[in-house]
C-alpha cells in the first residue's frame, strides 16, 4: 500500500512538472508566439528520442507475450502487421518524424526509422504520405445503450467511432436504465454487443444520476469503468460532490462533471447573447457553466488527491478556474469538443435543432479563449459528446428539440480545418489532444501511446484530404449533425484496434 | 434554407422593405364593408395554441369577408391534447384540406418548423417571445394613418420589450423602413443587447429621454408576475415607466400613443392617457382586420 501511494506520489509530480514545462506561464503572449513556442519544442525533444527508440528497435528480443494476445485469435486478425512509409506523430514518446511501425499480437512491437524493421510481418500496410498515430481515443460519447437503441446501438456507435478514427471510447451512463450498477457496466462490455472499438464504461456517480445517493465506487472501478458522472446533469449539491471527490481521491478516480447550474438554465435553449434575444428564447449565461467548474477546483484543491474532470467545456470563463487549479497543482482535467471551437451560436440561426446542444454554442470571444486553452495545454482533450437523436426528437419546436449532437465522425475533420488550418495549431498537438491527452485524463495503461509494448490501437489519417461530409452516409443511426455538407480537411484512411484493421476509408 | 411555400408569412426579420410596403399598400385597397371576394372557395385553417381575443376574431373576421371558410383548431379538445406533434399536426391539417394555415403557439419558431415541412403557405399569428408580424405591420398602417412617411420618425418603444413577440416584429420592421427607434425599460425589461436587434436602435432607462420629441410612444403590457420575479417593485415600475399625461405632453405635439393590448390601465399608462385624443389604441385594433385580409390574400397570391 505504501508503495503504491509513493508510486502515485512520484508519477504525480513527474506529470505535474511536465505540465509546468509546457504551461506558458505569460499570460499576454500572443497566439502565434505561443505556437511558435510550440513548435520549436517538438523537434529537440524529437531528435532526443529517436536515439532511444533505436537502442529499443536493436533490442534482441521482443517483449514477453502478455496473457491478453494469448487469446484465440481471430480469423480476420492477421498476427502482425506493418505500418511502412508513414510519418509517425506519437506526443506521447516524443515522436514526430518518418517511421515504420511493426504490430504483433495486438501490441506494438517496434518503431523504427523507415526501412530499419527487423521483423517480419504477414500483412503490410502503405502509408507513404499519411500520418501515423496513436489511436484516437474520445472520453465523452453516447452509445444509447441499454435502453435507447432507436437512437444508437453500442455497435452503430462504435462502427462510426472506427469511421472517425477513434479505437477508444468512454460511454457515458444517461443511458435507460443508468449505468449505476456493476451488473450494468459488465453489460456494455459484454462482446455481445458487438462493438467495434474499445468501449470504456463511464458509470453514474449517484444511484439513477438523481444525485442524492453515491454509487458503489470501489465496486463500478472493479467491474471495469474508468470513471463515475452524472453526465446530462451537474452533481450539484456541495456535500456530494465533496464527498465523490473525497472517494476519487482514495480510489484515484476520475469524477467527471457536468457542469450546468440547473437552478439557472431551466427553460433556455440557447447561449445568451443577440441571437437568443432575436429568436425570443431565454438565454443560457456562462455563469451557469462557469460558477460549478469554480466551485469544484475549489473543492479539488482542498481535497487530497482528488481528481476532477470537467466535461464538454465551453465557456472562456471556466478556464480561468481550470488555470487556477492546475496552478495549485490540485488533479484538475478538462475536454472541450469540436462543435464548440468550430461553431458560435449563430449558428442557430433560424431555430436549427441539430444546433441545439448542452452546453450551448456560445460566443465568438469564447471560441478564442478555448483555441488558445487547446494550444497552451488548459485543455487536456478533445471529446466529441457524440449525442445521438432520432429524427422525431430534433424536428420538433427548437425548445422541445433534444440537446446534442453528432460528432465522431467529424472530430478530425473539424480539428484540423478549424486548429491546424485556420488557426496553425501544430499537427503534433491536435494528435495530443486525441491520443496521450485523453489516455491520461483516464488513467486507460497501454493506450494513447506507440511505445513498445502497448496496444496496437492505431490510427492512420489523411492531414491534407478534403472531403465533404455527408450526414446520411453516416454509420451512426442518427442524423442529427450540423455539418452535413461541410468541406473538411483531413480525413482516419484507417484504424487499427488491437492490430486489426476495423475501418478502412475508400 | 427552406422558406416555406409563397405567401407564408413566418416574420418581420426575413421580409425585404418593398414587401412590406407591398402588404401595407394592399391594406389600404382593403374595405371591410365592402370586401372583395378574394379567398372564395379557400379554406383557412386557424391553429391556435394559445389564448387570443384580437387576432383570433380579426383573421377570422378577414377570412370570412373574403369568401373563405375558416376552421379554428384549438390545443384543448383536439389531438394536440393525446400529444401529436406539430408537424403530424400539420399534415393532418393539409389532408383536411386546408390552404392556408394560421398559427398561434407559445413556442418560438413553429410557423417556420411547419413552413419547413408543408407546401401551403404558412401565417404566423405570434409565435413564442419571436414574432408577431401580422401585429407589426398592422401598427405600421396605423401609424402610416396618422404620419406621411417612416423616414426619420421618431418612435419609443417603451415596457417589457425582452418578453414581446410585438416589439421584435416592430423593430425590425421601423427600422427597414426608415425610422429611428428608441427602445426604454428597466434592464430587465431592456437589457442591453436588444440593441443588436436591428441596426440604429437606441437603449435609454428613462422614459422622459425616450419620450422628449417622439412622433409616436409605444407601449407594451407589462406582466405583474414577471415584475415579482425580477424583484422590481410594481411601484417603482409604475413612478419611472408608466405613461401619464405629463410625460406624454413631452413628445411632439401630433404625437400618437399606441398599444397592442391588452391594456391595464394604471400600470403601464394612466387612464388618461388611453382615453385621450392622441391614443390611436382602438383604432389599432380596428386596423387590425384590413390589415389581415391584405396578408391572407398575400398567401393565396391575390394581393
Amino acid at each position: 500500500m505504501a508503495c503504491r501511494r509513493a508510486w502515485r506520489f512520484w508519477r504525480a509530480r513527474w506529470e505535474e512538472r511536465k505540465n509546468r514545462r509546457r504551461k506558458c506561464r505569460d499570460g499576454t503572449r500572443s497566439m502565434a508566439r505561443k505556437m511558435r513556442a510550440l513548435i520549436r519544442i517538438v523537434p529537440e525533444r524529437e531528435t532526443r528520442s529517436y536515439s532511444s527508440l533505436r537502442k529499443v528497435a536493436r533490442a534482441p528480443k521482443p517483449r514477453a507475450e502478455s496473457p491478453k494476445s494469448k487469446m484465440p485469435n481471430n480469423k480476420s486478425k492477421p498476427a502482425s502487421l506493418l505500418i511502412k512509409g508513414g510519418h509517425v506523430i506519437d506526443p506521447a514518446s516524443k515522436i514526430d518524424a518518418p517511421m515504420d511501425v511493426l504490430l504483433r499480437d495486438g501490441h506494438v512491437v517496434e518503431v523504427t526509422p523507415p526501412n530499419k524493421i527487423r521483423g517480419s510481418a504477414e500483412e503490410k500496410f502503405d502509408a507513404r504520405g499519411l500520418i501515423v498515430a496513436p489511436g484516437f481515443i474520445d472520453l465523452h460519447v453516447h452509445l444509447r445503450e441499454p435502453g435507447q437503441s432507436y437512437k444508437e446501438t453500442i455497435a452503430s456507435g462504435t462502427a462510426a467511432a472506427a469511421a472517425g478514427g477513434f479505437t477508444s471510447v468512454c460511454c457515458m451512463p444517461n443511458t435507460s436504465p443508468v449505468l449505476d450498477s456493476q451488473e450494468w457496466v459488465n453489460w456494455v462490455r459484454q462482446p455481445e454487443r458487438g462493438a467495434v472499438v474499445n468501449v470504456f464504461p463511464v458509470a453514474a456517480a449517484t444511484n439513477g444520476s438523481k444525485g442524492a445517493v453515491l454509487t458503489d465506487f470501489r465496486g463500478l472501478q472493479r467491474a471495469g469503468a474508468v470513471a463515475v458522472t452524472d453526465d446530462g446533469k451537474p452533481i450539484l449539491d456541495n456535500d456530494t460532490m465533496r464527498e465523490c471527490l473525497r472517494l476519487s481521491g482514495e480510489l484515484s478516480f476520475p469524477v467527471v462533471q457536468h457542469a450546468e447550474d440547473t437552478r439557472q438554465t431551466e427553460g433556455c435553449p440557447m447561449n445568451d447573447g443577440p441571437t437568443s434575444f432575436r429568436l425570443g428564447l431565454h438565454g443560457w449565461k456562462t455563469s451557469a457553466e462557469s460558477s460549478i467548474v469554480d466551485r469544484d477546483v475549489q473543492l479539488a484543491q482542498r481535497i487530497p488527491n482528488s481528481r476532477l474532470h470537467v466535461a464538454h467545456l465551453s465557456a472562456a470563463d471556466s478556464l480561468k478556474a481550470v488555470r487556477r487549479g492546475k496552478r495549485s497543482r490540485a488533479h484538475v482535467t478538462c475536454e472541450v469538443t469540436p462543435h464548440h471551437f468550430t461553431l458560435t451560436d449563430e449558428a442557430v440561426g433560424d431555430y436549427n435543432t441539430n444546433c441545439k446542444m448542452n452546453p450551448p454554442l456560445r460566443s465568438a470571444a469564447d471560441i478564442e479563449s478555448l483555441i488558445v486553452a487547446l494550444g497552451d495545454g488548459t485543455v487536456d482533450a478533445i471529446a466529441t459528446d457524440h449525442a445521438p437523436h432520432a429524427s422525431h426528437e430534433k424536428q420538433v419546436e427548437f425548445e422541445r428539440a433534444a440537446f446534442g449532437i453528432t460528432g465522431l465522425e467529424t472530430a478530425l475533420g473539424l480539428a484540423i480545418t478549424k486548429l491546424h488550418r485556420d488557426h496553425r495549431l501544430p499537427l503534433a498537438r491536435i494528435v495530443e489532444l486525441l491520443t496521450s491527452g485523453p489516455a491520461r485524463v483516464f488513467d486507460l495503461r497501454g493506450r494513447g501511446s506507440l511505445a513498445r509494448g502497448s496496444f496496437a490501437d492505431v490510427t492512420i489519417f489523411d492531414p491534407k484530404k478534403r472531403w465533404t461530409f455527408d450526414v446520411s452516409k453516416s454509420r451512426s443511426l442518427s442524423r442529427n449533425s450540423p455539418f452535413d455538407g461541410w468541406q473538411l480537411t483531413g480525413k482516419a484512411v484507417a484504424t487499427i484496434v488491437t492490430g486489426r484493421i476495423v475501418h478502412r476509408d475508400g | 434554407m427552406n422558406k416555406g411555400a409563397r405567401g407564408s408569412l413566418l416574420d418581420i426579420e426575413h421580409l425585404e422593405a418593398p414587401e412590406i410596403l407591398k402588404i401595407l399598400r394592399s391594406a389600404r385597397r382593403m374595405n371591410p364593408q365592402r370586401p372583395r371576394p378574394l379567398l372564395r372557395g379557400k379554406r383557412v385553417i386557424l391553429l391556435f395554441y394559445e389564448p387570443s381575443t384580437r387576432t383570433r376574431s380579426s383573421f377570422e373576421v378577414a377570412a370570412k369577408s373574403m369568401g373563405a371558410m375558416t376552421v379554428l383548431v384549438q390545443s384543448s379538445g383536439s389531438s394536440i391534447e393525446k400529444g401529436e406533434s406539430l408537424l403530424d399536426t400539420g399534415y393532418t391539417l393539409r389532408s383536411v384540406g386546408a390552404d392556408i394555415i394560421v398559427i398561434r403557439h407559445p413556442l418560438a419558431g413553429a410557423p417556420r418548423l411547419m413552413a419547413e415541412h408543408l407546401d401551403i403557405p404558412i401565417v404566423n399569428a405570434g409565435d413564442g417571445m419571436h414574432e408577431h408580424p401580422s401585429q407589426g405591420l398592422l401598427d405600421a398602417y396605423t401609424i402610416l394613418k396618422h404620419k406621411k412617411a417612416f423616414k426619420g420618425l421618431h418612435i419609443s418603444i417603451i415596457g417589457d420589450i425582452f418578453h414581446s413577440r410585438v416589439a421584435r416584429s416592430s423593430c425590425h420592421l421601423l427600422t427597414k423602413l426608415g425610422a429611428k427607434i428608441t427602445l426604454c425599460g428597466p434592464p430587465e425589461f431592456v437589457p442591453e443587447v436588444a440593441a443588436t436587434l436591428a441596426t440604429g436602435l437606441q437603449v435609454t432607462r428613462h422614459i422622459e429621454e425616450a419620450a422628449r420629441g417622439a412622433d409616436v410612444l409605444m407601449l407594451l403590457r407589462v406582466q405583474k408576475e414577471r415584475l415579482a420575479g425580477m424583484k422590481l417593485r410594481l411601484e417603482d415600475y409604475i413612478a419611472r415607466y408608466q405613461m401619464t399625461m405629463h410625460r406624454l405632453k413631452m413628445a411632439k405635439r401630433d404625437a400618437i400613443v399606441m398599444h397592442p393590448g391588452p391594456i391595464i390601465r394604471g400600470l403601464e399608462l394612466t387612464g388618461e392617457v388611453a382615453d385621450s385624443p392622441q391614443s390611436a389604441i382602438v383604432e389599432e385594433v380596428r386596423n387590425g382586420v384590413p390589415t389581415r385580409m391584405a396578408i391572407l390574400a398575400r398567401a393565396v397570391g391575390r394581393a
